[in-house]
């Protein structure tokens, strides 16, 4: 495996280099990467210029012709891309070497190598990373990741510590860097500098900020306490922006030149400084709220919907930049502030795509940052080594680091409930990793401004290596040393999450029954405030209703036992356990095995019942004229009209295989036919809801019926849609809901003498086959709604059951009965496959209905 | 200082709680404050239900309780069990259980844990369940609290299923109920220390 990664790597390095001496010869500095093309050496230019000549002297007509110039850019960029992930896919493939060596340490060192192949084979450094690139189109991607998938909760209520690190710390950070080098600057210990006061604090201004993606790449790796985490984690995000808008105002100051600064443009630089980070994190609230709003209404157009999240993210990282407020915080709060409403709003499936698609780029931008930081070091231009001011640097790094963060920590200690320990202090100094933001920043750096460029450049490039590679590396070994507290790694339990809740609503309790304002009273004011105002505003009434946390938790947990389940009888060669007699019986000693302790009293009987259900498995394809025969026979005619209708309905469906492409751009099922897809969901899902239903048979007490249908109603009625928010379902999600509201709003209209029980079969099939198998099994089962109906119909219309079936074929409902579209199918199929079991049950706790008419064979079939 | 000292000398065993509970002085004597604007008799006792009406009583004047989901269940966490009062000193041992957990235990180890300890802290969130105070959290002592928390978005259905799912997850020896061992284990991995105190004013 490994020696297979560096042949392909071998092989794509040489590929690199054939590309690069056959024509390399202008790369477009700001797209992606700074091509020195000054001293390339004369033969490849020559080769270019046969190359020309060969194209613009026509000869004949070519067949084929080479044009790299035209690919150039475009190409290098892919070409790159693809070289640093092909290096982190060797590195990340032998296990042992990054368990010792942090990842982003290895991509730095495989910079170096194909830097060194580069310089050897240009003796120039070609590419490297410019501003321009990092800024636009590799930062961004990794901030608003940060940003989306920020644990919000922890972060605000470590707020207070996480500000106080970014802001103060990063200010003491850069005064002390730049005043004491400056300092020793006088103090003759690094010679002959052309350096200034101001230039020092510039300097230390753009070594200030603890680096977010370096952070993150060894935080990750060590799994630290989630406290500790996110104070170095929030102070990384944040200090970004505080030292992008400390090192502007340092920059204006020091273009500005020193003696024109006095008290006023020093105020004025304060004032910008807030107004550029408060400013910033506006625009990223304003965004924020914008892609939540523009989720809420994005259903039509499901397959760009993730898109919008990316586009508008980038747009406030942009907007924020134009108005020359700070991008980074920006992009951070837009992403923290939509993340919980897009997430609910948009389908399940689009959540997951931004989630992937944003660990895909930021992992990939990171990828490529380490690389092109080890690459920019093989360059001799910008290497001027300084001794006293090289490692002055680094040592004002580090203990700057460790005083500040005690010192603050200290004071905040004074405040905090829970006081940051001392070992935690430790972890946080050492962890104030250096990185590509800095880097970027001393790239800025005006040349004609500041004489001595290249020595921070190649200064902050030492820092960056230094604390990357050997504080990334010592970092595991110190954090087990140390004995730090580690994060909890243990499986997602429901009764956690309860358990949260209970105290969350504890202590905001005990603080009002203690009489102050404390962080947890101010917290539920702004959970009332959200809950009242926001969610109203920017999610989807539908997102609304499930969004509960607890439930969200209980209906994740759900979905996973759903997965296993399939992959367990996957593996165990019968996924047709519904159809399939004997696997059914695997399937249900398998469920039986799983799902005892879930609901133990289901299982009992269902091993009664089986041999009641078994019939209707034992045909492999449920048929019509089964179906029919047992309705006759037992006696179902009222239900009959209804049923028939809505049987032949559902198998003689019409071209099922028509108008159809093999290939649509805006939808995923192009060949699905939605009635198929229902179809044959239904047929599965009847057999399992049958085992169930069986399973509970008699087992619901009449009370829980009558309440769950009220319930139901009270639920459906109002705005005419279902719970179901499964999306299990989605083919041709809204059509349901609508024409579901609609059905059931024209049975209503006619029968206001039943309306429950005709609305009730107008919501319960829909929900049910959706609901049933994965969201909540139980819930459904105990009181199944064909049980709660059969209830009803037995006990209080049994007289005028004929009537109420004529209803649907009165002249009203005709009419919406026609464009009856999948909607009526289910809940009519559902009611077909709950007929005899409702059929059995009345027989058994009632008197028999009235006899039959005749059976209507001929009418329907 | 030397006030504030002598207030809280007024304050009956003062001395005591302060020790008991680890409250500093201006913590005993802030809280004294409170109770007296919540006990509206002037009794030194607040009471549970006022007797000839029966309305929530003195802790009804904490209008925010009112909407706590589960506000009730705090009330009467201040009660022992058959009492319908709570002294000052009762009020006091209550609230301690949300005090930071002690680094450094200055306490010497023959008295009792503290009762910002986190065993102890646990114990008054298992009551917070166990209503009937039988020493197991049933099924109906969890439904109730899930009900009073997930409110009408979840129908009762679907909130019987979650208490039968978290009853499974933390129910060891299969009996249906969480006893507070089970409690406990169930919630090893989380901060205890973190989530259940809060920072008192002085």
């Amino acid at each position: 495996m490994q020696r297979c990664g560096y042949v392909h790597l071998w092989l794509l390095g040489s590929v690199l280099l054939i590309c690069l001496i056959s024509g390399v010869t202008r790369v477009n500095g700001d797209v992606a990467l700074t091509h020195q093309e000054s001293r390339l050496n004369p033969s490849k230019s020559n080769l270019n210029q046969t190359e020309h000549g060969h194209g613009s002297v026509i000869t004949g007509i070519p067949i084929v012709t080479f044009k790299w110039h035209h690919v150039e850019t475009p190409y290098l960029v892919a070409l790159w891309i693809l070289v640093a992930g092909l290096g982190k896919l060797v590195i990340e493939a032998n296990h042992h070497v990054t368990s010792v060596i942090p990842e982003s340490a290895l991509l730095i060192c495989f910079g170096f190598i194909l830097g060194g192949i580069i310089w050897g084979a240009d003796k120039v450094q070609t590419f490297k990373l410019t501003p321009t690139v990092f800024f636009f189109y590799l930062l961004p991607q990794i901030i608003l990741d940060a940003g989306y998938s920020m644990p919000n909760k922890l972060f605000f209520s470590n707020m207070g510590a996480i500000l106080i690190y970014a802001v103060i710390g990063t200010c003491w950070n850069a005064a002390s860097l730049g005043l004491s080098l400056w300092g020793c600057h006088k103090g003759g210990a690094m010679g002959d500098l052309d350096l200034g006061l101001l230039q020092y604090l510039l300097f230390g201004s753009l070594m200030a900020a603890v680096d977010p993606v370096a952070v993150i790449a060894v935080f990750e790796q060590v799994h630290v306490n989630e406290v500790l985490f996110i104070m170095v984690f929030g102070e990384s995000l944040l200090n970004d922006g505080v030292t992008v808008v400390l090192f502007n105002v340092f920059d204006a100051f020091v273009s500005l030149g020193g003696d024109k600064i006095d008290a006023v443009e020093i105020i004025k630089g304060i004032i910008s400084f807030f107004v550029v980070a408060f400013g910033g994190s506006l625009v990223g609230f304003v965004f924020g709220l914008l892609i939540s709003l523009l989720t809420r209404c994005t259903k039509n157009i499901q397959i760009i919907e993730p898109g919008f999240v990316f586009v508008l993210g980038y747009l406030a990282y942009l907007t924020a930049e134009m108005l020359s407020l700070s991008a980074i915080l920006s992009i951070v709060f837009c992403g923290m502030c939509c993340q919980k409403y897009i997430n609910s709003n948009m389908d399940e499936r689009s959540v997951t795509t931004v989630r992937y698609v944003m660990k895909v780029l930021a992992n990939g931008s990171e990828t490529i940052i380490f690389v092109f930081l080890g690459i920019s070091a093989i360059d001799k231009e910008i290497w001027v080594w300084n001794t006293g001011f090289i490692l002055l640097t680094l040592l004002f790094v580090l203990v700057y680091r460790f005083i500040g963060v005690f010192f603050l920590t200290w004071i905040l200690n004074k405040f905090r409930l829970v006081p940051v320990e001392l070992i935690d202090q430790v972890i946080m100094s050492y962890g104030g990793l250096r990185g590509a933001v800095a880097y970027g920043l001393a790239v800025m750096l005006d040349e004609n401004k500041i004489k001595e460029k290249n020595l921070m450049v190649s200064t902050t490039l030492i820092v960056v290596y230094f604390t990357v590679i050997l504080q990334g590396i010592t970092m595991k070994p110190l954090v087990n040393w140390l004995k730090v507290k580690r994060a909890a790694v243990g499986e997602l339990t429901l009764i956690e999450k309860v358990q949260d809740k209970v105290f969350d609503h504890m202590l905001v309790a005990i603080e009002d029954i203690s009489g102050q304002i404390g962080h947890n009273y101010m917290r539920d004011k702004w959970n009332n405030f959200e809950e009242k105002w926001m969610t109203c505003i920017l999610m989807k009434p539908s997102a609304r209703k499930n969004r509960d946390y607890v439930f969200k938790v209980f209906h994740k947990l759900n979905l996973k036992d759903a997965m296993r389940y399939v992959t367990e009888g996957e593996r165990r060669g019968s996924l047709e356990f519904v159809r399939n007699e004997t696997a059914f019986i695997d399937f249900k000693k398998k469920f039986d095995d799983d799902f005892s302790e879930v609901m133990p009293d289901i299982m009992a009987d269902t091993s009664d019942d089986y041999s009641d259900t078994s019939d209707m498995r034992r045909d492999p394809v449920p048929s019509v004229s089964l179906e029919m025969h047992e309705q006759t026979m037992n006696g179902m005619r009222p239900l009959e009209d209804v049923n028939s209708h809505h049987l032949l309905q559902q198998h003689l469906y019409k071209g099922r295989k028509q108008h159809r492409h093999r290939y649509s751009r805006s939808h995923f099922d192009v060949n699905k036919d939605e009635n198929e897809v229902q179809e044959i969901f239904q047929r599965t899902m009847r057999t399992r809801l049958e085992s169930f239903k069986s399973g509970k048979m008699g087992v619901a007490p009449l009370k829980h019926i009558t309440k769950h249908l009220k319930k139901d109603q009270q639920q459906k009625m109002p705005n005419g849609k279902s719970l179901d928010k499964s999306k299990t379902y989605h083919s041709g999600d809204e059509d349901f809901e609508f024409s579901e509201g609609d059905s059931a709003s024209g049975f209503e209209a006619s029968a206001s003498s039943f309306p429950m029980r005709v609305t009730y079969r107008a919501g319960a099939g829909i929900e049910n086959p959706a609901f049933m198998p994965d969201l909540d099994p139980m819930a459904q089962v105990q009181i199944p709604p064909w049980l709660a109906e059969a209830e009803v119909d037995s006990s209080m219309v049994a007289p005028s059951q004929r009537a109420q079936l004529r209803l649907p074929w009165t002249p009203s409902n005709l009419r919406r009965l026609a464009p009856l579209r999948i909607s009526a199918h289910s809940t009519d199929s559902f009611m077909l496959a709950d007929a005899p079991a409702a059929q059995q049950r009345d027989n058994d706790q009632l008197p028999p209905p009235p006899p039959p008419p005749a059976p209507p064979h001929g009418d329907h079939m | 200082m030397g006030s504030s000292n002598s207030s809280v000398n007024n304050i009956p065993n003062a001395q005591e709680l302060m020790q008991e509970t680890g409250f500093s002085a201006a913590h005993i004597l802030r809280l004294h404050e409170r109770f007296e604007f919540l006990d509206k008799h002037k009794c030194g006792q607040l009471r549970l239900v006022d007797r000839p009406t029966n309305q929530p009583q003195d802790f009804g004047a904490v209008q925010e309780l009112a909407l706590n989901p589960i506000g009730d269940s705090i009330i009467s966490a201040f009660f022992s069990p058959g009492q319908e009062t709570v002294d000052f000193a009762s009020f006091v041992r209550i609230l301690a259980h949300f005090r930071p957990t002690d680094r450094n235990q200055s306490r010497d180890g023959a008295q009792q844990e503290p009762a910002n300890s986190s065993i102890r802290k646990l114990k008054f969130a298992f009551q917070m369940y166990d209503q009937d105070r039988d020493g197991k959290i049933s099924r109906a002592e969890l439904l109730q609290v899930l009900r009073a928390m997930l409110g009408i978005q979840v129908t009762e259905e679907q909130l019987q299923s979650i208490a039968e799912r978290a009853i499974q997850e933390a129910d060891l020896d299969r009996d249906d109920a969480i006893s507070f061992d089970e409690f406990r284990k169930s919630l090893e991995k989380v901060d205890i220390d973190h989530k259940m105190s809060i920072r008192f004013l002085r």
